[in-house]
């Protein structure tokens, strides 16, 4: 955990310091000057935050999923306590991910909110995740409250195909691979980053999904704590 | 009785207290004409364009599923016989009597509306009668299965009014958007094979919801 820890820190350290002080050029010269894309300019800096911090909340998504299966099949509630605690944190990934792209929308957009296909995705993920804590806090006994919220959380998993291949296509969107996008492929879009862009967007990518990972032993360690000095109260 | 008999009797056991005491027929029924009243409420003066009529159309079926759809399991909580539901019959068995009652009560619920729509709204012409038919059929069969789960779920909860709609809503929504698209196709006439793509998200979006609360179900319902 001490090297998650340090790793993290020193790559997030980088993406913040390299992707706010890199000069943009037209004509980049050496490694410390970012290309100018036309339209998008210094607000090209936001797909080092925007999109690790997206590409976090589905990782902690999956891993609350992943949990919550591991409790179907074993009744071990210690893999709900994971699969909560990811869940929470993907909810507050998903915040993040939801403003910072929201803000991006706003400056290159025109408007915060523009329904587009990933918009709609994101919000409908949100929904899943507050309709989930709300279905855990009206469930009385533990069991039946780890079981019945890792039910939902698989049904309300099924749904992603429609989101991530089914509605990009029948909808025209703004992201890049939508509908309509010259250049798109669909899901996957294809890279055209400058080098040493990319160099940081898989630092950020990495570095945020180590914090995910040094955030959620935290969590289940805090939670694991707090239940032993419950037990030794009563 | 081999699975196919005990499913039908379980379908009728339910049709028959369904018809006794009529309260999930009797409530959906009441909000598809409070819900439709509203909406003429809300548009007196203007004529809605067909599209916003389309789309309306489907929120009054959210709206009133939401109302009577979990009837079907929470009615066996609260009579407390989902115990000897279990004792009696394996939960496949009871998965899909469930959902074979949830879908004829969402066909009725859906014709119900169709009907009081082409009755009510001169604008509301449906063009193209096949792709009208064909998204009404499967949308019926795609709202039963997600609602039948969630009900299933929301059955060992306390606070089951209001949770059921906030459970179902955002996985119902790549249906509803598909519905809506759809019906808008069918308003504007155009040729079925213009409507195939939507047809077939519906159909795998049926096949995946009922496919996946059939592997689930037994976590649902085994205490």
């Amino acid at each position: 955990m001490r090297a998650v820890k340090i790793l993290s820190v020193t790559l997030i350290t980088l993406v913040l310091i390299g992707g706010i002080a890199i000069p943009l050029s037209p004509v980049p010269q050496s490694w410390f000057e970012f290309p100018v894309i036309p339209g998008l300019e210094d607000k090209a800096r936001n797909i080092l935050f925007h999109v690790p911090i997206a590409w976090t909340t589905v990782l902690a998504f999956l891993v609350s999923l992943w949990y919550g299966i591991r409790y179907l099949r074993t009744k071990d509630l210690a893999y709900d306590l994971r699969s909560v605690s990811s869940a929470g944190l993907g909810l507050m990934f998903c915040i993040l991910a939801t403003i910072t792209g929201s803000l991006w929308a706003k400056f290159n957009w025109g408007s915060f909110w523009n329904w587009d296909p990933r918009e709609t995705s994101i919000f409908v993920l949100l929904l899943i995740y507050g309709a989930y804590f709300a279905l855990r806090s009206a469930l009385g006994s533990d069991e039946v409250r780890a079981r019945l919220s890792a039910v939902y959380a698989i049904i309300a998993g099924l749904t992603v195909p429609f989101f991530v291949f089914v509605l990009p296509r029948m909808v025209s969107g703004l992201h890049p691979g939508a509908k309509g996008d010259v250049e798109g492929s669909g899901p996957v879009v294809q890279f055209k980053m400058a080098p040493n862009m990319r160099v940081l967007f898989f630092a950020g990518l990495i570095g945020y999904s180590l914090l995910f990972v040094w955030l959620l032993n935290l969590r289940v360690r805090t939670a694991q704590l707090e239940e032993r000095a419950d037990g030794q109260s009563e | 009785m081999n699975a196919l008999t005990q499913t039908a009797a379980l379908v009728a056991k339910d049709v028959r207290s369904e018809l006794r005491t009529r309260y999930a027929l009797n409530a959906l029924l009441m909000f598809v004409i409070t819900s439709v009243a509203t909406i003429l409420f809300a548009l007196r003066e203007d004529p809605a364009s067909p599209e916003v009529l389309g789309g309306m159309f489907w929120v009054v079926v959210f709206f009133s599923a939401m109302s009577g759809l979990s009837r079907i399991f929470v009615s066996e909580e609260e009579k407390g016989t989902a115990l000897t539901l279990q004792l009696i019959a394996r939960p496949t068995v009871v998965y899909f009597g469930k959902l074979l009652f949830n879908c004829g009560l969402t066909l009725i619920l859906t014709t119900a509306i169709t009907v009081l729509y082409v009755l009510i709204f001169p604008q509301f012409t449906v063009q193209s009668v096949p792709i009208f038919a064909a998204t009404v059929v499967l949308g019926s069969l795609g709202f039963a299965s997600a609602a039948t789960i969630i009900a299933a779920i929301i059955a060992k909860a306390n606070t089951r009014g209001t949770l059921y709609p906030v459970l179902s809503f955002p996985i119902l929504i790549p249906l509803l958007m598909t519905v809506m698209k759809s019906t808008a196709r069918a308003l504007a006439g155009e040729p079925l094979v213009s409507a195939l793509g939507e047809l077939q998200v519906l159909v795998s979006y049926v096949l995946i919801m009922t496919g996946g609360s059939f592997l689930l179900f037994d976590y649902v319902w085994k205490d």
